[in-house]
């Protein structure tokens, strides 16, 4: 193998490494778009709270990462029954507008209360995976990122198996398509919303407690968020496998452009993401697996 | 109790003066505004002019999102290109100043019909992740296009003069700012009552709706653009003469997500709700920080904790306010109170 080949082969692998970062984030916005037709800008910041509360259970209160993993996740899941109660259950039959501006206004709010609250020193994660990266001909993976592409994969099959063979999956889907309909056919929509909100924020969590392995814990970690809106918008909001191949050709095109083009140009890797999210708004709006919807005017 | 107040013809319905006491009051009001720097405190008039600025680029936004309903997560970009297009002109080829704040208005203007026409097919949430990638693409050029915008060097600006007159001190930029809102703002009046302004509320109301009656979308959306992002380049360029100095960390989508707020606080889609939002959003952390500061007192934890996060939390739970208790913004609250002054004592 030459040097280019394998220069080549390392930015694919860590593309891919980056993009199942990304894959897992947009699971989260997928999962509360298909259901209940939101975009929820605060996802990043969801994330950078499961992060800092794992963070501080493992430091401050020294538990074991397994139960501080799952403390948090208790903790997510309730957050997001909160969120919704309070605030998006008012935001029912208001216009779209509405809605994205009130996510909005949520994120930022989160995100300089957990400033106040956690401070912004950069946190050091006590990482429970192996620090040394495995060498496979030369080509080089670090465990914790191997360990995301495990719990993506696990996460996408039963998030697909959920939605298409559980009781409370069907009627996500069926609130998400018509919310008088599935009234009528007895699904508490209410309770539907509720339960999205709260599984949506524990998997925001989960990302949130991986992403703070392999990047630095601050509050500039819920703009992870930001970079993987182009992932979701790609592979088409309403699609759970969209996802993860959006995320995967996200994160492979920014880390070869980045690899390659750095040093002509600083700031490339940064903005590909935006620039593929710009051109798939132009061409196909609905992105690769979503729903086109038909309208002339 | 106000009388007389029968309207006989839609020409009177849309005036924009509706009686005589409306003109005398707001005739008395710019005359108070006028004497504002020969009285007040250096501090009143600094806020002032940054009021001033921030009302102008937030009735940009709202000719775009209030009153075409159009989403735009992107303003900042707009305010961003007046800005380093006033900066540039002015320290490069040393035009005056009232060349270049119209120039970065224009250049704002061209950059918002050319995100214009490629938005038409774009609408809500999809509309909005095209601006505000666009406010992020923009961020980064002016971050990393270091031979024209010197990067996170900053650019400083020289003062601003007229007929040899130099307008470097507030109390005199002051005036150039008034002059500036009071015309953007009386064009923007005027701009909501005629053909244009109200294909704009049809575009927003029911799109096809529209179309269907002969307003021609791709046109009058690009207008829109257009004038919106107009407005935000002049206030970019105001605010980089008024500031003397440019650094990219100014407009990042923070500054975005300000004049969103600014204008659901405000009010959407109307004129008045610009300035509240503007004006409101502008003094609210002064009084959030003389708030922490008696709260310090109190409670001794809390004593020193302020900083710039406490506005930005406020900022986020007042546009999540407003949207739940009260989408019509301060504009609806203060129609509310006139309504009520005017039927006293028959309110019912």
């Amino acid at each position: 193998m030459d040097e280019g080949t394998k220069y080549f082969l390392q930015l694919l692998i860590s593309g891919l490494a980056v993009g199942s970062l990304y894959a897992l984030v947009a699971l989260g916005f997928v999962l509360i778009y298909k259901a209940t037709n939101i975009l929820n800008f605060a996802h990043g910041e969801v994330m950078m709270i499961g992060g800092l509360v794992c963070y501080l259970l493992l430091t401050a209160f020294s538990i074991p990462f397994i139960w501080a993993t799952l403390i948090t996740l208790v903790f997510a899941l309730f957050f997001g029954f909160l969120t919704e109660r309070v605030i998006l259950r008012p935001m029912i039959g208001q216009p779209i507008f509405a809605v994205v501006m009130i996510t909005i206004g949520l994120s930022i709010f989160l995100r300089s209360l957990s400033g106040i609250v956690f401070g912004h020193h950069n946190k050091i994660f006590p990482s429970p995976f192996s620090e040394t990266p495995i060498n496979f001909k030369g080509l080089v993976l670090s465990h914790t990122h191997i360990w995301i592409m495990i719990i993506s994969a696990l996460l996408v099959l039963m998030l697909a198996l959920f939605f298409k063979y559980s009781r409370t999956g069907l009627s996500m889907r069926g609130v998400a398509n018509d919310q008088d309909t599935a009234m009528l056919m007895g699904i508490s929509v209410k309770r539907v919303f509720a339960l999205t909100w709260g599984l949506a924020f524990a998997i925001a969590a989960v990302a949130g407690i991986f992403l703070s392995n392999v990047m630095v814990l601050n509050i500039g970690l819920s703009l992870v968020a930001i970079k993987a809106f182009p992932a979701v918008i790609l592979g088409g909001l309403e699609s759970v496998p969209g996802a993860i191949i959006g995320g995967l050709t996200i994160g492979v095109l920014e880390t070869i452009v980045g690899g390659y083009l750095d040093d002509m140009m600083p700031g490339a890797k940064e903005l590909t993401a935006f620039v593929v999210l710009f051109l798939v708004l132009m061409v196909r709006p609905y992105g690769l697996f979503g729903k086109s919807e038909i309208e002339r005017v | 109790m106000r009388s007389k107040t029968f309207r006989e013809s839609y020409r009177e319905d849309i005036k924009v003066f509706q009686t005589l006491w409306v003109k005398l009051w707001l005739t008395t009001f710019v005359a108070f505004l006028l004497s504002v720097p020969l009285w007040a405190d250096p501090y009143v008039i600094y806020m002032i002019n940054l009021a001033g600025v921030s009302v102008i680029a937030a009735m940009g936004l709202n000719i775009l999102t209030g009153f075409t309903g159009q989403i735009s997560l992107g303003h900042s970009a707009f305010v961003a290109l007046g800005a380093y297009t006033s900066a540039i002109l002015a320290t490069r080829l040393g035009l005056p100043f009232w060349l270049c704040i119209p120039a970065g208005g224009g250049v704002a203007a061209f950059f918002g019909i050319l995100l214009g026409f490629p938005c038409l097919r774009l609408k809500g949430l999809y509309l909005a992740m095209a601006t505000m990638s666009f406010g992020v693409v923009i961020e980064y050029t002016v971050t990393h296009w270091e031979s024209m915008t010197m990067g996170v060097r900053g650019i400083s600006m020289p003062k601003a003069s007229l007929l040899g007159i130099s307008l470097g001190d507030d109390a005199r930029f002051f005036y150039v700012i008034l002059a500036f809102v009071l015309l953007l703002t009386l064009a923007a009046k005027n701009l909501v009552r005629t053909r244009v302004g109200r294909a704009f509320v049809a575009i927003r109301d029911r799109d096809i709706a529209a179309e269907v009656i002969g307003v021609n979308l791709t046109q009058y959306k690009v207008i829109s653009f257009a004038i919106s992002s107009f407005y935000g380049g002049v206030a970019g360029g105001l605010y980089s003469y008024y500031m003397g100095y440019l650094h990219p960390e100014n407009f990042t989508i923070l500054l975005s997500i300000e004049y969103i707020a600014m204008i659901i606080i405000g009010g959407m889609g109307s004129i008045l709700g610009a300035i509240f939002g503007g004006i409101f959003l502008t003094v609210i952390p002064d009084v959030i920080k003389a708030f922490a500061e008696l709260l310090g007192q109190h409670l001794p934890f809390l004593q020193g904790r302020y900083d710039e996060e406490w506005n930005i939390a406020t900022f986020g739970a007042l546009i999540m306010l407003f949207l739940i208790v009260e989408p019509t913004g301060l504009n609806g609250i203060w129609g509310r109170i006139k309504t009520c002054f005017k039927n006293w004592p028959f309110t019912y």
